[in-house]
């Protein structure tokens, strides 16, 4: 799904954490972005996602104003940065609950819930935890059935808030190709946000790069590598 | 040999054996003193008679009475007041809005307050006097000296239990479960019923204890509000209190014990469900 967001601001009180910005996202693209903390970039995610509302500006999906639609009406997989799974529930009841929060005529049938929690599991290659609660999972399972947990609602676009941020070196080199191999089987926009550059240039086609609520350069991996806009740009990525 | 004594360390938060049993022993003297020997004192004092003497001192009309009525009270009061706690503590805890803190303080009000205040409050508030309470009276619905006053009383006084238990483990658990659920597709209240209200359960079950326990036993603001009319507004506490001054210490003590035991049952209901739910307890403390 192709994603415009056109002139995008952001105050909390008297703060700006969005200064207006633009950014077109192409349909199927996997989008990074990238900056330190405090530049804004959870923010233009979550406002995507529909968790928070711009102060001004618009956002549109396909071409048609998505700006006021509510975060159930959005349909974006979102994946939380500690996971968020429901910490009473097994895997299974975690995968399957936006199957169930459906209303009831467009809800499939238990079986067919069943059959979809378990191709999931399939698809991050965990196909035994099913049983299992959150607290009995390490933490590159956890992420991977956070992943699931967002691919079921069979989203429009797939939006990941640090997705490797609470992982180790190795974990997170794997879980990088399982994120771009489920990416590519799906064809979903996916759009996720990081203050790792090197990640970013590894995994992203796109990757937009922020600082202080502005976005600083738009760009493909070795283009931003060959020729940064700005001096924080240059700084940021050396770093 | 001197390597058998040199390898004998302690743990960093160990105590020398001699502190570890002064801090036990205090803890058990302090508990023994304060907690078990005034409840046994009471079953005692109500058994002094004999057992017959006992139960007949609860068997009659007026006692009677004030049983029904106290548990009536904490029937309807406790629910309620759940109800508000929940409200307050998903408010303060998942919204942000200006005045947060001021209305935490104002929770917390009850607690600072003498309940005795708090009864002349509703006094004021809906008596005859007042032109609330005399159009109450006037069209038959009496609240001071009457179950409504009684209930608001017993509300005032217990309204914190609840709320104060949940904000902080509300706080604590944050909002990106309620966040997640929300993304998924689940409606505002789906969230709540299927997501937020599993993940508070024990709190909430020990901020409703606490708060029934409460409830049963208050005091002051009720015997303001009560009128303390025999068999009509006497609740338990209240009835102790006139049967120890007419000096029936068996009924009094016979009731008391009554109270105790009533607030015993609760807590051995919460010890119960704890040891039933331990896996799922340990699983949640742990994530």
């Amino acid at each position: 799904m192709h994603i415009e967001i056109d002139e995008i601001s952001k105050l909390f009180g008297t703060t700006a954490a969005l200064h207006p910005v633009s950014l077109s996202i192409p349909s199927g693209a996997l989008v990074a972005l990238l900056g330190p903390s405090g530049s804004g970039k959870t923010t233009l995610l979550r406002i995507l996602g529909g968790l928070e509302f711009p102060t001004s500006g618009r956002v549109r999906f396909e071409g048609q104003d998505a700006t006021g639609l509510t975060v159930q009406e959005r349909r974006a997989g979102f994946v939380f940065q500690s996971y968020a799974l429901f910490r009473h529930m097994t895997v299974f009841e975690n995968i399957a609950y936006g199957l169930k929060a459906r209303p009831r005529a467009a809800r499939p049938p238990r079986a067919e819930i069943a059959r979809r929690v378990t191709k999931l599991l399939e698809l991050i290659q965990l196909p035994q935890i099913a049983d299992r609660y959150p607290s009995q999972l390490s933490g590159g399972q956890r992420q991977r059935v956070a992943l699931a947990r967002a691919l079921a609602i069979e989203p429009r676009m797939l939006l990941l808030d640090e997705p490797f941020g609470a992982l180790d070196a190795k974990v997170r080199k794997e879980l990088r190709q399982g994120l771009r191999d489920i990416h590519d089987e799906t064809g979903l926009t996916t759009v996720f946000v990081t203050h790792d550059q090197e990640e970013a240039m590894e995994l992203a086609d796109l990757v937009v790069v922020m600082s202080m609520g502005r976005i600083e350069q738009i760009g493909r991996p070795a283009d931003i590598r060959a020729r940064p806009a700005t001096k924080f740009v240059r700084d940021f990525i050396m770093a | 040999m001197s390597d058998a004594t040199l390898t004998r360390f302690r743990a960093a938060t160990e105590e020398a054996p001699v502190a570890r049993w002064a801090l036990i022993g205090t803890a058990v003297i302090g508990i023994a003193l304060l907690v078990f020997a005034p409840m046994i004192a009471v079953f005692a004092e109500a058994l002094a008679r004999g057992v017959v003497a006992a139960v007949a001192s609860l068997g009659n009309r007026d006692a009677l009475a004030a049983i029904k009525l106290t548990l009536l009270i904490a029937a309807i009061a406790v629910p309620l007041n759940a109800v508000f706690g929940i409200a307050a503590a998903w408010f303060i805890t998942k919204f942000d809005f200006r005045g947060k803190a001021f209305l935490i303080t104002l929770i917390d009000l009850p607690f600072s307050v003498s309940p005795v205040v708090a009864g002349l409050c509703i006094v004021l508030m809906f008596g005859a006097n007042s032109l609330v309470g005399g159009w109450l009276v006037a069209n038959g619905y009496p609240v001071v000296f009457a179950l409504p006053g009684i209930v608001l009383a017993t509300m005032f006084v217990t309204f914190p239990f609840v709320a104060r238990e949940l904000i902080p483990v509300m706080i604590e658990q944050g909002r990106a479960e309620e966040e997640a659920a929300l993304t998924l597709g689940a409606s505002g209240w789906r969230t709540f019923l299927t997501v937020t209200l599993p993940n508070i359960r024990w709190a909430l079950l020990y901020g409703v204890l606490l708060c029934n326990a409460r409830a049963m036993g208050e005091f002051g603001a009720v015997a303001v509000v009560s009128g303390k009319i025999r068999g009509q507004t006497a609740t338990m506490p209240i009835t102790i209190e006139m049967l120890y001054n007419e000096y029936l210490s068996v009924a009094a003590f016979s009731m008391a014990a009554v109270l105790t035991a009533l607030a015993l049952v609760t807590l051995l209901l919460k010890t119960a469900l704890e040891i039933r739910h331990a896996d799922q307890l340990a699983a949640a403390r742990h994530h």
